[in-house]
C-alpha cells in the first residue's frame, strides 16, 4: 500500500505530467476540481510508466495517484482494465503475436515464444506480431516469422518483407502508395488542403448541408448518417464542442483504417479539422488503438500543419471495447473503457460531458471528396440508401487479401473475384467480422450494401469479408470468436460478462458432441436473445451473432476442434 | 454578535454555494454526514478554501489548503478582513444598512497586513488575499468551522473573527450565503434547543429574562433561578473548591473528554455523590455511586433530535430497550416523583407540546406536522409556518427590524502553552473516521482503518528525530506525559504532531492538553499543547 516509486518510474511520469511542486507545509493546491480537470491524464500516464518501465509497480501506481489525486484502488481498476498495461513485473520486451480468426485462416505460424493476441489489423499480411518495448519504441512486425519473434525478443526489429496492402484503389484510396505521408508538401501536391480551405470559405453550415447531401453514412459498423451526426452536435449551445477521431480499430479481420492512418494521414488530419469545423468542436481528439505506433505517429506528425486545429492523438490500451463511442469517452477521460448509457447521447453529452461528434477513420476521409465534389456528386456513387465509395477488408482464403475500393453495391461474387477468388471450395464469409455473421456461398450474389445485407440478415459492420474454404477448421475460427468476446466484455453488464462465458462454454459442447448439438445449440440461442435484449452496448448484443450463424449453416458440423 | 444558536444555513445551501471554506474543521472524519452534503456543493461546482494547521482528508477536498500554525486563526481572518477593506471589496451599502462598529472594526485590522498574517501563521500572503478576494467576490459563500476554532482559549474571538468577514461582505441571512458552526453528534444542536446550556432555558431564552422565566415559573409553579449555571469547565473548578459536590451526569464521560484528565478524575473521585445514567458503563459510570442505565434514543425512544441545519426531526421506538434500562424520560419522571413532585408520566409527544408552549421557535412543530413535513427547521412560530431555511434573514429586511449586527474587533492572542526550547513541539488533537469521542460508542467494534493510539509525526521529523514508524515514544507536556507508537503521517509539517482523542484508555492524550478555557465559551485549548518527544531507548 505504501509502496514508493523509483526515480525512473517518476521521472516517466514527471516527463509527462512535469515536475512536482516543492512540498509546502503551508499550503497545497489540489482539491476535487484538479483532480477532475487532470482525470483524462490518468491513461497517458500509466501509458508512460508501462512505455518507460515495462510494468506498472505497485511504487508507480501509487506515484501517478498522488500526482492525479486518484484513489490508488481506482487507478488499479483502470491499469487493470486494459490489455497493453501490465501490473505485474514482466520481461522488457513483450511480442504479442495476432492468433486471431484472419490469420488462423490464413494458416499463420503458432505463436512461438509470444503472448497469443487478438486481432492486430494486419490480416492482409496474413500473420503480425506487436511488439512493447519498455525504454524504447513499440513496433509491429507483418507478416511474422518465428525467427522474427525471437530476434524482437533478442532486442532487434526485425524488417518484414511486406505484402501489398491495397489492391483494388478508387477516389478513397487515391493518394495511397502515391504520396509521402511524412510530407505535408507531396500531399498538397496531390490535392491536399483544398478541403479544409474550401470548407472554412463556405462556413459550417455549407459543410453540414453537404455531408447531409451526400448521406454518407458511418463506416465503424453502426452505419448513422453523419450529417445528422455533425448537425445535432452542431446545433448544441453547450461549450466546448468536442470532435473524436474513432481510430480505435479492433473488430478481428479489419485493417482499413490503419491503412489510411499511416499511407495517407494528412488525409485524415484534414477530415478531421473539417468536422471540427463544421460541428464548432474547440478540440479534437484521434483515438487510436495502441497497436498502431505508426498510424499514432504520422497523425502527430502531421496535425501541427493545420492551422487554427487543436488536437490530440491519444492511444488506446488493448481494449476491444473502447472502440465503442462512450466506451472510448471514458477511456479518454481516465476511466475503465466501459460504455455509458444512452442516452444521453454523445451529440449532447458525450467526451467530458459535452457535445460530441465521433466519426470512424474511413466514414471522415469521404468527408474530403464531399466538400470538393459536392454532396449530390458524393451521393450519386452507389445505391440510394447506401453512397460512395466503400472499402472492403479481404482475408481469409482469398488469392490476394487486402484493401478494395468498391462503390457500394458491387456483390460479394464480385469482390471475391476481384480478390483473385477463393482457391478451394468456398464454404463461408464472414461479413462484419467477430461481431457479423457467416453467410454461405447461396448468398454470394448479395450487393454489397447496407440495405442489401439486411436483407439476408447480415451486416457490413466494418467492412470486413473473411473467406473460408474447406481447408479451414470452422470449430477452431468459432472457439476463437467466443474466446475474443469472453476476453473482451467489459464486465460491466451481467448478459455480457456471464453470457460470453457460457456461450464459449456451450460451443464446447457442441463442438464435442458427437450426436446431438442441439440442446447446447438452442443454450447458445437463449443466452444471445438475453446478451441482445439487455446488454447496454453492441459489444454484448452481436456477440453471438457468428457463432450462432455458424452453427445455424452447418459450419461446425464435424469440426472435433 | 448575531446571537448563539445554530448555524445559519440549510445542507441544501452547501449543495448550491459558490464557495466554502471549511475553517479548523476535518469534517470528512469528524462530521462525514455535512461533508457529503459539502462534496455535493464541491462537485456541483463550488471552489473551496480549507484552513486548517493539518493537511486533512477533509483540506484534500479543497482547491485551496492554509496550513496556518496553530493559534493563527485571528492573524488570517484579520488580514482577510483587512484584505477585502483595502481591495476595495467591502459589501458597502449591507455594511451601511445592517452593521455597526464597521470603523473601530477596519482601525482594529489595520495592522494585520498579508506580511504580518505571513509572519504570525506561515501561510503565504498570496494565499490569504487570493481567498479574502475569492471570499468578497463570490455571489454565494459560507464558512464552515468546528473544533479547530472552538478548542481554543480564545473559542468565542476566533468565531467572532469569522463573523466579522460575513458581516463585512454581506455573506449572511440570505440563500447560499451563511455562517456553518458543525454540529458534532446527531443531537448537540437539539441539546442547546432544550435549554442544556448554563445560561438559557428551553428555545434559547436567557434565564435572566424575567418574562422568560415568568413563563416557565407559571407553568411549572416553581421559581426558576435567575442566575446562569456552571459549564462543565466551571463545575470543575467549583469541585476544586469544594463547593460542587454532588454530580448527575447525563449522557457525558467527563472523566476522558476532559483536558487534564488526571486532575478531572481526581475531582470526580473526591466528590460525595455521583449519578450517571447512559447507554454504556464509561469509564465516569464506573466511578459514579449510582448508575441509571439509559435506553438508546435511537430506535429505543420516542422523541426529536435537532440536526446542524436546525431541523427538528422524529425519532422512534423500534425496539424494547435491554435490561432494566429506560427511557430517559422515564427515569427522570421516576425520580421526580420519588423526590415529591407527581408529574405523571408524560408521553414523548406531551412533553414536546409542553416545550411548544413554551419555547416560540418551536411552537409550529407539532408532531404531526414533523411528520408530514419531514422535519422543520427552527424558527417555526405557529402551525402555519414551514420553518427557516437560513437565519438572519432580517439583515437585508428594510427598515432593519433590530439592531443592527454590531462588528466585534478581536486581536491575535498566540496559544497559552507556550513552545519553549524544553517543549519545542505543538501537538494538537483531533478526530478519525473510526472512532467516536472518546471511543465509548466505537470502541466495541472493529475497523480496518483504525489506527489506534498513535503518534503522527511527518516523515521529516521522524527522521530528524530518529524514530522507526511503530516506536514507541514518549510524549510528555507540562502536565503529564504518556506512551504511544509512531506514525508517519503526511498531513502534518515539521514541528506539529497529532493524536486523536479515542484512545484515553491506552494513551490519554487528555494528560498532555491544557485546562486553558476560553472564558466566555467554557471550552478548553485541546487544539494547542506543547510537548517534547523523547525516545524510550
Amino acid at each position: 500500500m505504501d509502496a514508493a516509486a523509483t526515480a525512473a518510474e517518476r521521472a516517466a511520469v514527471d516527463a509527462l505530467l512535469g515536475p512536482p511542486a516543492a512540498p509546502d507545509g503551508h499550503v497545497a493546491f489540489g482539491g476535487f476540481h484538479r483532480a477532475e480537470a487532470q482525470r483524462h491524464l490518468l491513461l497517458p500516464a500509466l501509458q508512460a510508466v508501462q512505455s518507460a518501465i515495462g510494468w506498472i509497480s505497485p511504487g508507480a501506481l501509487n506515484y501517478v495517484c498522488e500526482r492525479l489525486i486518484v484513489p490508488p484502488a481506482d487507478a488499479y481498476g483502470v491499469a487493470t482494465f486494459y490489455a497493453l498495461l501490465s501490473t505485474e513485473e514482466r520481461p522488457p520486451i513483450v511480442a504479442h503475436v495476432c492468433d486471431d480468426i484472419a490469420c488462423i485462416a490464413a494458416g499463420a505460424c503458432a505463436v512461438a515464444g509470444g503472448h497469443p493476441s487478438p486481432c492486430l489489423g494486419q490480416c492482409e499480411q496474413g500473420s503480425a506480431a506487436f511488439v512493447q518495448v519498455a525504454g524504447g519504441e513499440d513496433f509491429v512486425i507483418a507478416p511474422v516469422s518465428p525467427d522474427q519473434i525471437a530476434a524482437a525478443l533478442a532486442g532487434e526489429q526485425p524488417a518484414p518483407g511486406r505484402r501489398a496492402s491495397v489492391r483494388h484503389a478508387g477516389a478513397l484510396l487515391r493518394r495511397i502508395g502515391v504520396v509521402d505521408p511524412d510530407s505535408a508538401d507531396s500531399y498538397r501536391a496531390h490535392g491536399g488542403f483544398a478541403a479544409l480551405a474550401r470548407a472554412r470559405e463556405q462556413g459550417p453550415g455549407w459543410v453540414i448541408d453537404q455531408v447531409k447531401a451526400s448521406n454518407l453514412r458511418g463506416r465503424g459498423g453502426a452505419a448513422f448518417p453523419a450529417g445528422v451526426k455533425w448537425e445535432a452536435c452542431a446545433a448544441e449551445a453547450t461549450r466546448p464542442h468536442y470532435f473524436v477521431v474513432n481510430a480505435d480499430e479492433s473488430e478481428p479481420g479489419t485493417f482499413k483504417d490503419r491503412i489510411l492512418m499511416e499511407e495517407d494521414p494528412f488525409a485524415v488530419v484534414e477530415a478531421a479539422a473539417v468536422a471540427a469545423f463544421a460541428v464548432g468542436a474547440e478540440r479534437t481528439y484521434f483515438y487510436v488503438r495502441g497497436e498502431y505506433p505508426l498510424a499514432a505517429a504520422r497523425l502527430r506528425a502531421a496535425i501541427p500543419h493545420f492551422e487554427g486545429f487543436d488536437a490530440e492523438v491519444r492511444l488506446g490500451g488493448g481494449a476491444y471495447i473502447c472502440g465503442e463511442e462512450t466506451s472510448l469517452f471514458n477511456s479518454v477521460e481516465g476511466f475503465r473503457g466501459e460504455p455509458r448509457q444512452k442516452p444521453p447521447f454523445p451529440t449532447t453529452a458525450g467526451l467530458f460531458g459535452k457535445p460530441t461528434a465521433i466519426n470512424n477513420v474511413e466514414t471522415l476521409v469521404n468527408v474530403l471528396d464531399i466538400v470538393i465534389d459536392g454532396g449530390e456528386a458524393f451521393a450519386a456513387i452507389g445505391t440510394q440508401q447506401s453512397t460512395g465509395p466503400k472499402l472492403f477488408c479481404l482475408s481469409g482464403t482469398v488469392a490476394r487479401p487486402g484493401l478494395y475500393e468498391v462503390p457500394f453495391g458491387t456483390t460479394l461474387r464480385e469482390l471475391l473475384e476481384l480478390a483473385g477468388g477463393v482457391p478451394g471450395d468456398l464454404r463461408a464469409v464472414l461479413l462484419g467480422g467477430a461481431a457479423g455473421v457467416f453467410v454461405g456461398p447461396d448468398r454470394i450474389d448479395v450487393p454489397l450494401t447496407f440495405e442489401g445485407v439486411r436483407e439476408i440478415g447480415a451486416t457490413l459492420g466494418s467492412g470486413v469479408v473473411m473467406a473460408f474454404d474447406g481447408t479451414v477448421d470452422m470449430g477452431a475460427i468459432a472457439r476463437r470468436i467466443a474466446a475474443f468476446f469472453r476476453d473482451e466484455s467489459c464486465g460491466q453488464c451481467v448478459p455480457c460478462r456471464v453470457g460470453t462465458v457460457r456461450q464459449e462454454e456451450a460451443l464446447g459442447r457442441v463442438l464435442a458432441a458427437n450426436g446431438d448439438r442441439a440442446e447446447h445449440a438452442a443454450l447458445i440461442d437463449d443466452i444471445a436473445r438475453v446478451m441482445v435484449d439487455a446488454s447496454i452496448c453492441g459489444l454484448g448484443q452481436t456477440a453471438a451473432g457468428a457463432i450462432q450463424s455458424a452453427i445455424r449453416l452447418g459450419l461446425l458440423d464435424g469440426s472435433q476442434t | 454578535m448575531l446571537g448563539a444558536g445554530g448555524g445559519t444555513s440549510s445542507y441544501e445551501e452547501i449543495e448550491t454555494t459558490d464557495l466554502v471554506i471549511l475553517w479548523g474543521s476535518n469534517a470528512r472524519e469528524a462530521h462525514p454526514i455535512f461533508f457529503h452534503h459539502l462534496i455535493k456543493g464541491v462537485r456541483n461546482g463550488a471552489k473551496m478554501y480549507a484552513v486548517d494547521p493539518r493537511r486533512t482528508s477533509s483540506a484534500q477536498w479543497a482547491d485551496v489548503w492554509l496550513g496556518l500554525d496553530i493559534g493563527a486563526d485571528i492573524a488570517v481572518a484579520n488580514a482577510v478582513g483587512r484584505e477585502i477593506i483595502h481591495a476595495g471589496l467591502t459589501d458597502e451599502s449591507f455594511v451601511a444598512h445592517s452593521t455597526s462598529g464597521f470603523d473601530a472594526y477596519a482601525e482594529s485590522v489595520e495592522p494585520y497586513t498579508l506580511d504580518e498574517a505571513e509572519r504570525l501563521s506561515g501561510v503565504p500572503g498570496t494565499v490569504i488575499r487570493d481567498l479574502a478576494h475569492d471570499y468578497a467576490t463570490a455571489a454565494t459563500a459560507q464558512i464552515c468551522w468546528t473544533l479547530g476554532i472552538t478548542e481554543h482559549h480564545n473559542a468565542t474571538d476566533n468565531v467572532l473573527a469569522l463573523i466579522n468577514l460575513a458581516l463585512l461582505t454581506g455573506h449572511v441571512g440570505r440563500y447560499g450565503s451563511g455562517l456553518v458552526p458543525i454540529r458534532g453528534q446527531n443531537n448537540v444542536q437539539g441539546g442547546g434547543d432544550m435549554g442544556a446550556l448554563p445560561n438559557k432555558l428551553p428555545g434559547f431564552q436567557d434565564v435572566a429574562d424575567p418574562v422568560a422565566r415568568g413563563k416557565f415559573e407559571a407553568l411549572w409553579g416553581v421559581q426558576v433561578p435567575p442566575e446562569p449555571g456552571l459549564h462543565i469547565t466551571l463545575m470543575l473548578e467549583a469541585m476544586e473548591r469544594n463547593e460542587l459536590r454532588a454530580l448527575y451526569v447525563i449522557g457525558e464521560n467527563p472523566a476522558q473528554s476532559e483536558a487534564d484528565a488526571g486532575r478531572t478524575r481526581a475531582l470526580l473521585e473526591g466528590l460525595d455523590f455521583m449519578v450517571v445514567q447512559d447507554i454504556f458503563l464509561t469509564k465516569t459510570a464506573e466511578m459514579a455511586d449510582v448508575v441509571l442505565p439509559a435506553a438508546a434514543s435511537w430506535a429505543e425512544t420516542e422523541g426529536t433530535v435537532t440536526s446542524s441545519e436546525r431541523r427538528v426531526q422524529r425519532v422512534r421506538k423500534a425496539l424494547d430497550p435491554p435490561g432494566d434500562a429506560k427511557d430517559d424520560l422515564e427515569i427522570l419522571s421516576q425520580l421526580a416523583e420519588r423526590m415529591g413532585h407527581g408529574w405523571g408520566y408524560p408521553t414523548a409527544e406531551e412533553t414536546w407540546d409542553e416545550l411548544r408552549s413554551l419555547s416560540p421557535m418551536h411552537a409550529g412543530m407539532a408532531y404531526r406536522r414533523l411528520d408530514e413535513l419531514g422535519g422543520i427547521q427552527w424558527p417555526c412560530p405557529d402551525e402555519d409556518h414551514p420553518g427557516t431555511l437560513f437565519l438572519h434573514g432580517w439583515l437585508w429586511e428594510d427598515p432593519l427590524p433590530r439592531d443592527p449586527a454590531p462588528f466585534v474587533p478581536v486581536e491575535h492572542a498566540p496559544p497559552v502553552d507556550e513552545l519553549t526550547d524544553e517543549y519545542p513541539v505543538r501537538l494538537t488533537t483531533g478526530r478519525r473516521l473510526d472512532s467516536y469521542n472518546t471511543g465509548v460508542q466505537s470502541g466495541g467494534f472493529d475497523s480496518p482503518i483504525r489506527a489506534g493510539p498513535v503518534l503522527d509525526v511527518c516523515p521529516e521529523d521522524g527522521a530528524a528525530w530518529d524514530l522507526a514508524e511503530g516506536e514507541v515514544v514518549r510524549i510528555a507536556s507540562r502536565r503529564g506525559a504518556i506512551e504511544a507508537p509512531v506514525r508517519y503521517h503526511r498531513s502534518l509539517r515539521p514541528g506539529l504532531v497529532f493524536m486523536s482523542v479515542h484512545n484515553p484508555d491506552d494513551a490519554d492524550v487528555n494528560q498532555l492538553t491544557i485546562e486553558a478555557w476560553d472564558p466566555k465559551s467554557g471550552t478548553a485549548e485541546f487544539k494547542a499543547t506543547a510537548v517534547r518527544i523523547d525516545k524510550l531507548t
